[in-house]
C-alpha cells in the first residue's frame, strides 16, 4: 500500500484538544438515556465509543450531531463553550458525521453526491469540472478505490460507499469525524478499506470519534477506548494497555458475564471431547 | 468487480499517472476508445437498463412509418407544420409534469388549471376589455398561487400529492365554470396578438436557418471550452473530432427539419416558444443548484435534507413551477382555438400531458427524467392523434391506442428499472 496522503489543512496540531465533554446528561420522558457524560477528543487520535444495545452511544452521537440537545453539562470545542443545539451548528462548528444510513442518493454520481448541498459553480451554473478535480484529489487523498466518479452510486459496494459517505464528510474541511458503525454492514476486504480510511483521517490530524460493536476493530485502529453502561461512563482505556476481556468486562458491567461463562463453556466441553476421544 | 490489487500494478499506476487522464487511471475501468469504443459504450449502456431517449425514438419511427404507410399525407411538410403546433400547448403542461415527476410526485389537476388560465383570459380580455398583458399577468398570478397551495398542503400537512391534485382536478374545473358564468364560451378576437401569435405568425426561412445555426454554434462552443477545461485539469476530455461529429450532425437534423417545414408554412412561432421552454428547463435542471437538488428530492429526501438543501423550498418552486406552465398551456390552447370554452383543459388534455412525461421517458419513481422528455413524448402522441384523425378514425380509438402507447411506457419503465438494477444502474 502506498501512502499518498498528506494532511492539507493544518488547522490543528497533533494532540490540541478539540472535544471535552463534562457531566453531559440527557433525558428521554422518564428514561435518564445519558449521566454526567465526560469524553475527550484530540487531533491526531482515534476515539472508540463501545457499549452494549441502549448504553447511550447513539444518544451521545445525537448529542454532538446536534440532533437532540443536551439537558445538563457543557461542551467545550477548541477550549470554548459552545452550544450545540442543531445539525447546522454541528457542521459550522467542524464536526461531521456519518450515520449509519449513509443518506446518500442512489440515483446521482459520486461527484454530485461528494458535492451535495454545496456545489460549485462558475458563470452561474455547476462547476463539473472542478468539482470533479477536487473529489479525484479528496479520493486520491484517502487512497480511496472508486473506479469512476462518474457511476450512480447504486452501483458501489457498501465498502466504496462508506468511502464515498466519509470522503463527503471531509469536504466541509471539519476538525472531528464522528463514524456511527462505519464497518456493521461490510464484508472482510472493505472492513479493511474503512479501518485504512479511518488511519488516514489521523494522519490528516483529525480527531475520530468511532462508535462500533466490533472489538476487535475498535483494537486494530483505536488509540483510546471510551465505554458507557446504562448512560454512564464506565471506563476509559488506552488501546495499547488493554485486553479485550477487560473491554468485554467494562461494557458488560462484571468480570463474570456471557461472554465468559460462554468462553468457559466452551473450553468445558471441548477438553470433555478430547477426554472422550482418547 | 475486485478490489484487491497488487503492488506491481500500484507501480504501473504510478507511472503511467503522469500521461493518463486522472478520471482513466483506475486500472479496472474498461476503456472505449475511438468511434468503435464509443459504439460498444452505448450497448453496453442499453443493455444494463440505460435506455434513455431509446425507446422513444424507436417508437417515434415505428409510428410515424405506420400511418406514413395507411397515409400517404401524414409526413407531408402541410401535416407535420400542423403537429409542430399542436404539440406546443400540451407540451408545455407536459414539462411541469417531468417536474413534479422528477421529485416522484404528481399533479392530476393541470388540465383543469390549463382551463382555468383559459377562462381568466377570455373574461378579462373579450368580456372586461382589458390589455391583454395584465390578463396574462392575472392568469399566471394565479397559477403561482395555485402551485403556493398545493406546496403548503404538501409540506405543511404531509397529504399526498396525488390526493391534493385530485381535489384540484374537481375545485379548479368549478372555478373555470365560476369564472365563464353563464355564457359557456367566449371567442377571442381573431385580430389580436395572441390569436396572431398562436396561428398565423411563422418564422421567415432564413430567421429558422439563423436561430439553428445560432443553436448548433453555441452547443459545439460549449462542449469545446468544457474539453479544454477539463484537459486544463488533468481530467479526460472529448476528443476534437467527437465535437465536430456531433455538430454537424445536429445541424444536418435541425437544417433538414427546418427545411421540410420551410416547404409549406414553416416553423411556427408557437413551436419556437415551446422549444425554448424546454430548452430552459434542460439548463435549469441539468446545469443549476436547483436542478441538483431536484434529482437529489427525488432520489432520497432524507439524504437531500441532511444535505443542507431546504426540501420544502425545492417541493413548493416545483409545485409553483408546474401550476404556472399549465397556465401558460392553457393560454396557448385557447390562443389556437381562438376561443375558451367549458370544455377547455378538459377531454384528454390532462392525461395526455401526464402521459407525454412517462412516454418520453421520465421515470414515475421519481429522480430520473429529463426537459426533453415533454418534447419526445407530445411528438409521439400527437403523432397518434393526427395519424388517427387523417385516417378518420374517430376520437373512441385514439384513447384507446394512447392508453395502450402509455401502457408500453410504463412497462418499458419498469423494466429497464429492473434491469438497472441487476446492472448496478438503478
Amino acid at each position: 500500500m502506498t501512502l499518498t496522503s498528506q494532511p492539507t489543512t493544518e488547522r490543528s496540531r497533533p494532540g490540541d484538544h478539540i472535544l471535552a465533554l463534562r457531566g453531559v446528561g440527557k433525558k428521554f420522558g422518564a428514561i435518564q438515556a445519558l449521566t454526567d457524560i465526560e469524553l475527550d477528543v484530540h487531533a491526531g487520535e482515534v476515539v472508540a465509543i463501545v457499549g452494549d444495545n441502549g448504553a447511550g452511544k447513539s444518544t451521545l452521537v445525537k448529542i454532538l450531531a446536534g440532533v437532540h440537545p443536551p439537558d445538563g453539562g457543557t461542551i467545550e470545542f477548541h477550549g470554548n463553550k459552545v452550544a450545540i443545539a442543531s445539525p447546522a451548528d454541528s457542521k459550522q462548528l467542524g464536526i461531521a458525521t456519518v450515520f449509519q444510513d449513509l443518506a446518500l442518493c442512489d440515483n446521482l454520481d459520486v461527484v454530485a453526491n461528494l458535492w451535495l448541498g454545496r456545489e460549485l459553480t462558475h458563470n452561474a451554473s455547476l462547476d463539473e469540472v472542478e468539482m470533479e478535480k477536487r473529489s479525484w484529489t479528496l479520493l486520491r487523498e484517502l487512497s480511496a478505490k472508486i473506479p469512476s466518479v462518474r457511476t450512480p452510486i447504486a452501483s458501489l459496494s457498501g465498502g466504496q460507499r462508506q468511502t464515498v459517505a466519509i470522503a463527503r464528510s471531509l469536504i466541509g474541511e471539519p476538525s472531528v469525524v464522528i463514524l456511527d458503525e462505519p464497518t456493521a454492514a461490510l464484508g472482510v476486504a472493505q472492513t479493511a478499506e474503512v479501518l485504512n480510511l479511518i488511519e488516514r483521517l489521523r494522519e490528516r490530524g483529525l480527531g475520530v470519534v468511532l462508535i462500533s460493536h466490533n472489538i476487535a476493530d475498535v483494537q486494530a485502529v483505536a488509540d483510546r477506548v471510551v465505554v458507557l453502561r446504562l448512560g454512564r461512563n464506565n471506563g476509559d482505556f488506552r488501546v495499547a494497555d488493554v485486553s479485550s476481556e477487560t473491554i468485554i468486562a467494562a461494557i458488560t458491567g462484571a468480570t463474570d458475564n456471557a461472554v465468559t461463562r460462554r468462553a468457559a463453556h466452551k473450553t468445558a466441553s471441548t477438553s470433555i471431547v478430547t477426554e472422550a476421544s482418547e | 468487480m475486485s478490489d484487491t490489487k497488487s503492488s506491481a500494478a500500484d507501480v504501473a499506476q504510478d507511472a503511467t499517472a503522469s500521461t493518463v487522464a486522472t478520471d482513466l487511471q483506475d486500472e479496472r475501468l474498461i476503456h472505449n476508445a475511438g468511434a468503435g469504443g464509443a459504439v460498444r459504450a452505448f450497448f453496453t449502456r442499453v443493455r444494463g437498463g440505460d435506455l434513455g431517449t431509446l425507446p422513444v425514438i424507436i417508437g417515434l419511427v415505428v409510428i410515424w412509418a405506420v400511418f406514413q404507410l395507411l397515409n400517404p399525407n401524414f409526413l407531408s411538410s402541410t401535416n407535420l407544420v400542423n403537429l409542430t403546433l399542436q404539440c406546443a400547448a400540451v407540451g408545455t403542461i407536459s414539462i411541469g409534469i417531468v417536474l413534479v415527476l422528477l421529485l416522484g410526485e404528481i399533479d392530476l389537476s393541470v388540465g383543469s388549471v390549463s382551463g382555468l388560465g383559459a377562462a381568466i383570459l377570455a373574461v378579462t380580455f373579450v368580456q372586461q376589455g382589458w390589455n391583454p398583458i395584465f390578463s396574462i399577468l392575472l392568469a399566471l398570478a394565479v397559477g403561482v398561487a395555485i402551485g403556493l397551495l398545493y406546496g403548503f398542503l404538501y409540506t405543511r400537512f404531509g397529504v399526498p400529492s396525488f390526493v391534493i391534485t385530485l381535489a384540484g382536478l374537481l375545485g379548479f374545473l368549478g372555478l373555470q365554470l365560476w369564472v365563464l358564468g353563464p355564457t359557456g364560451s367566449i371567442n377571442i378576437p381573431f385580430d389580436s396578438f395572441l390569436v396572431q401569435f398562436a396561428q398565423q405568425w411563422f418564422l421567415p426561412a432564413w430567421v429558422s436557418y439563423l436561430l439553428i445555426v445560432l443553436f448548433v454554434a453555441v452547443y459545439a462552443w460549449q462542449l469545446v471550452s468544457q474539453a479544454r477545461r477539463r484537459t486544463a485539469a488533468g481530467l479526460s476530455a472529448m476528443p476534437a473530432g467527437s465535437i465536430i461529429v456531433r455538430a454537424v450532425v445536429l445541424l444536418l437534423l435541425l437544417g433538414a427539419a427546418a427545411w421540410y417545414l420551410n416547404l409549406t408554412r414553416g416553423v411556427g412561432a408557437m413551436f419556437v416558444f415551446f422549444l425554448a421552454l424546454v430548452l430552459i428547463f434542460n439548463y435549469a435542471l441539468t446545469r443549476t443548484r436547483w436542478g441538483r437538488a431536484v434529482f437529489a428530492v427525488g432520489g432520497n429526501v432524507e439524504a437531500a435534507r441532511r444535505s443542507g438543501i431546504r426540501v420544502n423550498r425545492i417541493y413548493m418552486s416545483v409545485f409553483v413551477l408546474c401550476s404556472t406552465l399549465a397556465i401558460v398551456g392553457g393560454l396557448l390552447a385557447a390562443s389556437r382555438l381562438a376561443a375558451a370554452n367549458q370544455g377547455s383543459g378538459g377531454g384528454d388534455i390532462n392525461l395526455n400531458a401526464i402521459a407525454a412525461a412517462v412516454i418520453g421517458g421520465t421515470s414515475l419513481f421519481g429522480g430520473r427524467g429529463s426537459a426533453f422528455s415533454a418534447l419526445l413524448g407530445i411528438l409521439v402522441i400527437q403523432s397518434i392523434s393526427s395519424g388517427l384523425t387523417l385516417l378518420n378514425l374517430d376520437s373512441s380509438v385514439r384513447y384507446m391506442i394512447t392508453g395502450v402507447v402509455l401502457l408500453l411506457a410504463v412497462i418499458v419503465d419498469s423494466l429497464s428499472r429492473r434491469s438497472r438494477r441487476a446492472a448496478g444502474r438503478a
